[in-house]
């Protein structure tokens, strides 16, 4: 088993970390109490009709001994009809009640002072995330603040897309929203407990659409905080690493990514001022330790096949000299 | 009164007389007759339904294990696009015009369809855009070497489909070949609205019709107004790719959104087009197996027709998790849960048939009753899909891909089967062997258990669908991999099917005209039909002209 969601799995969801009837966030939770009403409606209708058909196939199966007459012809009863069209009407009519007070309640959620903001952006085939009103950008792993009963601190997600659709499922957090472009869209989250949540884009989206995977770590405050601040810091870089550096910012690799207080600042790629403060590489697919970060480098599409990011054709020595530049990156 | 002397009971036919092989050929490529038509229908649709199922088993054992290799993703995603569509346009599309083609004129009492040459361009329209999808798989990039198909998903979502994100021509592929069968779809559409508005033998009210005709009417309605917003949207995709157009291209203004929008007025009332032809079948077999006249006939027609014009109206629920309006989303929630009313009146009105009746478990109601069943988790799952919150958890996940399976294959497949079992004496003239119909109709039954039942569990723990592998460590193994077990059955029932079908045409024993003691008038031909149908046309009196010949002491018409 992959070690990094060992410990999602030894939580409160035994089945599956990414089941849906293991609500941790207020959304989750709402979607979750309707879901199961109307499980408990389909249920029962299904266990009557099913009764009356399946005694139905054993009443009125043909007998061995029978006289090859025909049965009794009968041909329809307004009674009867009037009564299986009014049953399922009310049937329909609570459901509809029911099911339109959640879509309200989980789409237009009051919006308190303190709730965070994260824009959220899909690439093919990885998450960026910028925190506005700070300089904090990164990808793949998203960090939020719990939220308890006496401080409800809410994680509200605007949701951009930078190519083709994408949908953001974090099944324990919320339901689904897609990611379009030229269509923003929005969702939220409040999660009632700390953790790593996963889930991934659930909207096919291109050739590894199945490696776009999400990490949501669930923090309580100060460690949130104390996150927050130092992803705002920029780059640190010692002389130990000058030369992977440079190799760095003279190659195609800046054109796409971005180390803050450095001359890389492209957009395309995740932002990798912080890359080390990550645990996994390749949008959640791999452990980020240095020998899986050199794999990377020397031919992304080894791991993932259809990566964007294209192989750079480095020697050996220079392939180690940006392995060790990325692993100072913290 | 008009006299029925013009209706008899059927006479046993002349064998026919072999003809030269390339006589018979040009014979079948130039036909207009309707039966030969819908015969060509139905196999062209046979040989697509094997290369779906192929797509459909790479899939599958792909998908057995985690981080499974069997396949590159790029060959996965070409996979499940190649799948949908040529299942849903090229399997199920063509088995239904197939059906309704063979059977329509047989049962009001025509000749043939009002346009018979219509219907022979609409074919071979249908049929040329099969072949051109499958030709991108050597063509895709153009004519030199390697080829490629489509790989954009089934409902091709802008702007995957763009240059941009598409390059070379396997979406042009795509985009051609649903334009081209789409005109084929509308051609037979309105072919089939005639024949059964205007050619319907004397007596034959529109009250007096057949079940199947009022069912194939909703459906040939259906088809009109539902493909041509997607032959547009093609159209429209076309421009935005060779002409500059911007209909779908969001980086320079247009919307992703409009395309999902026209997708899916044709894909949600297309789900009904699909699955009313295999209410049609089942509401002919099951009065005739449980020895009754249909229970509630106009309700069923009134039901039928709700269903067509509610379908119409309930696109948008394939798009809770777009980021509508919570009034939008209200709107689609309630009209997709209402249209559980209708459907149930038809579940109940086929149990309500079968009520007090003497039913005869052969092959065709076997699978009728599998199909009752099937058709009622499908409906139950419907409506868990229909409940917008519900559904942001549910769509796109494997339980989507188990719902749609349950309603495509186990609703409508099962249909078909039973249609193809009721009707095949009448087409060949010989009766298929009823053992191998009952070994391929239980490891159908078990092969679809296996694999559906246990699709939905993935979805409900957190699994996407079009996902060429998974993580272990997720609960998804163990499901995944049953699911793949039961695709061995599945393909074992379809070859025990089709031998059946090949050995019973050559072999089997002759079936005489009427083996069913049936009461509709397709029953009333010599067997098989000649070219023309019927000697002189019949008059009826009732829904069951065969009925009231055989039972002159107590005639339907002195009910209805």
């Amino acid at each position: 088993m992959n070690p990094l969601i060992g410990g999602a799995l030894a939580g409160p969801a035994p089945l599956s970390p990414t089941q849906i009837f293991a609500p941790a966030s207020t959304p989750a939770r709402s979607v979750f109490e309707l879901s199961i009403f109307v499980l408990i409606v389909a249920a029962a209708i299904f266990i009557v009709v099913f009764g009356l058909l399946t005694y139905a196939v054993w009443k009125y199966k043909r007998k061995k001994n029978d006289d090859g007459r025909e049965p009794p012809q009968i041909y329809g009863s307004n009674q009867i009809e009037l009564a299986w069209t009014i049953t399922p009407v009310l049937i329909v009519l609570v459901l509809f009640l029911a099911t339109a007070r959640v879509v309200a309640a989980v789409q237009n959620p009051p919006r308190p002072k303190n709730a965070l903001e994260v824009t959220v952006v899909g690439h093919q085939f990885w998450w960026e995330y910028r925190y506005p009103g700070t300089d904090v950008v990164t990808a793949n792993e998203l960090h939020v603040p719990v939220s308890d009963a006496a401080n409800p601190t809410p994680t509200f997600l605007k949701l951009l897309s930078a190519d083709t659709d994408h949908s953001f499922w974090v099944p324990r957090l919320a339901g689904k929203t897609d990611l379009i472009p030229n269509f923003p869209n929005q969702t939220w989250i409040e999660p009632k407990e700390t953790g790593l949540f996963l889930g991934q884009c659930a909207q096919y989206c291109g050739t590894q659409h199945a490696k776009m995977l999400l990490r949501v770590y669930v923090q309580p405050r100060e460690e949130f905080e104390r996150w927050l601040f130092e992803q705002s810091q920029p780059a640190n870089s010692s002389e130990a690493v000058a030369e992977g550096r440079k190799i760095f910012e003279h190659t195609a690799c800046i054109n796409c990514h971005t180390v803050a207080g450095t001359a890389a600042n492209g957009r395309f790629g995740p932002d990798l001022t912080h890359l080390m403060s990550r645990e996994t590489i390749g949008a959640g697919l791999v452990p980020n330790t240095p020998e899986n970060l050199r794999r990377w480098i020397q031919d992304p599409a080894a791991i993932k096949p259809g990566s964007l990011m294209p192989a750079m054709g480095m020697s050996g020595r220079e392939l180690d000299a940006v392995t060790a530049y990325m692993a100072s990156l913290r | 009164m008009p006299s029925s002397d013009a209706l008899t009971l059927p006479t046993p036919a002349t064998p026919a007389v072999r003809r030269p092989f390339a006589d018979a050929l040009q014979g079948w490529l130039t036909t207009v007759d309707h039966k030969r038509i819908g015969l060509l229908y139905i196999c062209y649709a046979l040989a697509f339904l094997a290369i779906g199922g192929v797509e459909a088993a790479v899939m599958r054992i792909q998908l057995a294990r985690p981080h499974g290799t069997f396949v590159s993703p790029q060959v996965f995603n070409q996979m499940f696009t190649m799948h949908g569509t040529t299942m849903i346009f090229f399997v199920v599309m063509p088995l239904v015009f197939g059906f309704a083609n063979y059977l329509v004129p047989l049962m009001i009492g025509a000749r043939d369809m009002a346009f018979p040459r219509l219907n022979a361009f609409s074919f071979w329209m249908t049929a040329l855009g099969g072949l051109f999808l499958y030709f991108s798989f050597v063509g895709g990039f153009g004519l030199y070497g390697m080829g490629t198909a489509p790989d954009v998903g089934w409902f091709a979502y802008a702007p995957l489909t763009s240059k941009t994100f598409s390059p070379g021509h396997s979406t042009d592929y795509w985009a051609i070949a649903l334009l081209i069968s789409g005109f084929g779809s509308i051609g037979t559409a309105v072919n089939i609205l005639a024949t059964i508005l205007s050619m319907r033998c004397r007596g034959m009210t529109l009250g007096k019709m057949p079940l199947l005709a009022w069912l194939n009417l909703t459906m040939a309605a259906l088809v009109i107004l539902a493909v041509s917003p997607l032959t547009a949207a093609q159209i429209m995709l076309l421009l935005d790719r060779y002409l500059g157009a911007h209909f779908f291209d969001t980086q320079a203004g247009g919307s992703a959104v409009i395309w999902m929008h026209f997708f899916w007025i044709f894909g949600h009332p297309e789900v009904y087009v699909l699955v009313i032809p295999a209410f049609a079948i089942a509401s002919e077999i099951i009065p005739v197996f449980s020895r009754k006249a249909i229970f509630g006939y106009p309700v069923m027609v009134a039901a039928t027709v709700a269903i067509g014009f509610i379908s119409m109206s309930v696109w948008a629920h394939h798009m809770f998790t777009v980021g509508m309006s919570s009034t939008a989303n209200s709107f689609f929630v309630l009209t997709t849960m209402a249209i559980a009313v209708p459907t149930g009146i038809k579940i109940f009105n086929w149990l309500a048939t079968m009520w007090g009746g003497k039913i005869q478990f052969k092959a065709p109601m076997l699978f009728c009753t599998a199909f009752l069943f099937q058709f009622l988790i499908a409906g139950l799952t419907g409506i868990m899909l229909g409940a917008a919150p519900f559904n942001w958890q549910l769509s796109g996940s494997y339980f989507v891909v188990a719902h749609f399976h349950y309603v495509i294959v186990g609703a409508i497949v099962f249909a078909i089967f039973a249609g193809f079992y009721y009707w095949f004496p009448r087409v060949s003239g010989r009766m298929y062997d009823e053992r191998l119909a009952k070994v391929h109709f239980w490891l159908f039954v078990i092969g679809f258990h296996l694999t559906f039942d246990f699709m939905h569990v993935p979805g409900l723990l957190g699994m996407p669908r079009r996902i060429y592998t998974y993580e272990p460590g997720r609960g998804w193994d163990v499901w995944n991999l049953i699911v793949t077990v039961g695709v061995a059955f599945q393909a074992a029932g379809i070859f025990v099917f089709l031998v059946n079908l090949v050995r019973s045409y050559f072999r089997g024993a002759s079936a005489g005209p009427d083996p069913w003691d049936a009461w509709t008038l397709e029953w009333s031909t010599p067997s098989p039909p000649p070219e023309h149908n019927f000697p002189s046309i019949p008059v009826v009196k009732s829904r069951r002209p065969l009925w009231d010949l055989k039972h002159p002491e107590d005639p339907d018409w002195l009910y209805e």
